[in-house]
C-alpha cells in the first residue's frame, strides 16, 4: 500500500449502505497545492466518499491516510486541520450569521469578531452579518457557510457541492476561493457536477455506479 | 491558537444557552406541563390536605420527569436536522465534549428552572416548607441524572421517525430509581424523618451517570452520525 506523507489519500474504500455497495474500492490522491474534483451522476456516493474522507463515517474495507497518518488514529488532530462544508449550510436560524460564525469557528481556533467579518466581506454576505441566519436566501447561506471554511484557516476544504444556489458571481468567488486557497499550499477536495475552471492543479476522480 | 476542550466546553453551553433564550416557547413548555400537570391533582381529588401531602411526592416526581422528558427530544435533534451536529462533531474536540455541553446546557434550562419553580407546585400540593430544602436538592440531582439518561437516549433515537415515543420507552425505565429516591427523600422530609439515606443514593447515581453517559452518549452519536 502506498502511503502519501504530503498530503490526503484514500486507499481502495469500500461501504455498503445495507445492501448498496456504494463505494466500490475507491482509491485517489491530494497533495498541497492541489484539488481534487469528485464528479459523477447522482447517487453514486460522492457525499458518502466526503463523509468517509471527512471521519464522519468509518469505511468497512480502505484506508484513508493524511500527512502518512491513518484518520482514525490521529482523529483530533486530522479534524481540527480540515473544514467541512456539507450540502446543507449548516447554520442555525436563530443565531445570526455572524455568531453562527463565531460558534462554529470559535471551536477549531481563536478568531477576532473582525476576521469573521472579513471572511463575511470577502464572500459578500458582510450586510447579513446581523441578521438571523432563517431569513437568508439559499445562496446568502451558502455564501455565509463558505465564510465558515475561510474563517477556520484549514489546510484541507472538503466542500460538497460549493457552487449550488450560487449566482454567476458567487460561482466565480467560489472559484477564486479555491484557486486563493490550493496557491497557498492548501488541499482541497470539491465534489461539483460542473467542470472546474481552475488555475490549478486538478486531479480527478469520476464515481461510476 | 488552537482551542482547548474546555474553552470548546464553555463556548458550546454558551450557544446552547443563547438559542434556548431565543426560543422562549421551547423553554416554558416543560415548565408550564409540570406547573398544570401538578395542580391537576389537588383540583381533581379535592383530597384532605394530609391524604393531598401523602401523594405530593409521588405527583411531583412523576410530573418533574415526564416534563424532563419533553424536552430531551430537542437535545441533539435541531442540530442533527440542520447539519450543524455534523460541524460540532468534526470541531477536533471528540464528541464527548460536545455531549457534555450540551447536556449541561439542556440542564440548566430545563431542570434547574424546573427545580426553581418547584416551590410552588409544592405550595399547591401542601408540603410544608421545612421539607423544601429536600425536595429542591433531590430534584436538582434527578433532574441531572435523567438530563444525562436522556443524552444517551437521545443519541440514540435522533436518527429515527417517532424517535420521541422510543426516547420515553428507553428513558422512562431508567429513570425508576430515581422517582423511587427522589419521592422516598422528599416524604421522608415531609413526615419529619432523615431523608439523608436516600439523598445519598440519589447524589450516587447522579455522580454515576455524570461520569458514564457522556461516553455512552457520545459513542451513541457516532453511530447514528454514520
Amino acid at each position: 500500500m502506498k502511503i502519501a506523507t504530503e498530503g490526503l489519500a484514500v486507499d481502495s474504500v469500500h461501504v455498503w449502505r445495507g445492501d448498496r455497495h456504494v463505494l466500490q474500492g475507491v482509491s485517489a490522491e491530494v497533495h498541497r497545492g492541489e484539488l481534487l474534483h469528485v464528479s459523477g451522476p447522482n447517487g453514486t456516493g460522492k457525499t458518502t466518499l466526503l463523509r468517509v474522507v471527512s471521519g464522519l463515517l468509518h469505511p468497512e474495507q480502505g484506508i484513508v491516510t493524511w500527512l502518512g497518518q491513518s484518520i482514525v488514529s490521529h482523529r483530533t488532530d486530522y479534524q481540527a486541520a480540515l473544514a467541512y462544508a456539507a450540502h446543507e449550510p449548516a447554520l442555525k436560524g436563530d443565531l445570526t450569521a455572524l455568531e453562527n460564525l463565531h460558534f462554529s469557528v470559535g471551536m477549531k481556533r481563536r478568531s477576532t469578531l473582525q476576521e469573521l467579518r472579513d471572511a463575511l466581506e470577502r464572500t459578500g454576505v458582510a450586510a447579513c452579518a446581523d441578521l438571523p441566519a432563517r431569513v437568508l436566501s439559499a445562496g446568502q447561506r451558502r455564501r455565509v457557510s463558505l465564510a465558515r471554511v475561510i474563517a477556520m484557516r484549514a489546510s484541507l476544504w472538503l466542500l460538497d457541492e460549493p457552487y449550488a444556489n450560487l449566482d454567476a458571481a458567487g460561482s466565480q468567488l467560489v472559484s477564486e476561493l479555491l484557486q486563493a486557497h490550493v496557491a497557498t499550499g492548501g488541499l482541497a477536495l470539491v465534489v461539483a457536477h460542473r467542470e472546474l475552471a481552475l488555475a490549478c492543479t486538478v486531479r480527478r476522480l469520476e464515481l461510476n455506479s | 491558537m488552537t482551542v482547548s476542550a474546555w474553552e470548546a466546553f464553555w463556548l458550546l453551553v454558551q450557544r446552547e444557552l443563547r438559542l434556548s433564550f431565543r426560543r422562549p416557547e421551547q423553554l416554558l413548555q416543560p415548565l408550564v406541563f409540570f406547573l398544570i400537570v401538578t395542580t391537576l391533582f389537588p383540583l381533581g381529588l379535592s383530597l384532605q390536605l394530609s391524604l393531598l401531602r401523602d401523594i405530593a411526592p409521588g405527583v411531583l416526581w412523576v410530573a418533574a420527569l415526564l416534563s424532563a422528558l419533553l424536552s430531551l427530544d430537542f437535545l441533539f435533534k435541531s442540530d442533527a436536522d440542520d447539519g450543524t451536529l455534523e460541524q460540532l462533531a468534526l470541531s477536533g474536540h471528540g464528541l464527548t465534549v460536545i455531549v457534555a455541553a450540551k447536556t449541561l446546557a439542556h440542564w440548566l434550562v430545563t431542570g434547574l428552572a424546573l427545580v426553581l419553580v418547584s416551590p410552588i407546585v409544592g405550595t399547591a400540593l401542601g408540603i410544608p416548607v421545612g421539607a423544601f430544602a429536600t425536595m429542591l436538592g433531590s430534584l436538582a440531582l434527578g433532574t441531572l441524572t435523567l438530563s444525562w439518561l436522556g443524552a444517551v437516549g437521545a443519541g440514540l433515537t435522533i436518527g429515527l421517525r417517532r424517535g420521541n415515543v422510543l426516547l420515553s420507552l428507553i428513558v422512562l425505565p431508567l429513570a425508576m430509581p430515581l422517582l423511587i429516591f427522589g419521592a422516598g427523600a422528599t416524604d421522608r422530609a415531609i413526615s419529619g424523618t432523615n431523608p439523608a439515606g436516600a439523598l445519598y443514593l440519589l447524589a450516587a447515581l447522579c455522580v454515576f451517570t455524570c461520569t458514564l453517559a457522556p461516553f455512552a452518549a457520545a459513542a451513541a452519536l457516532r453511530i447514528t452520525l454514520e
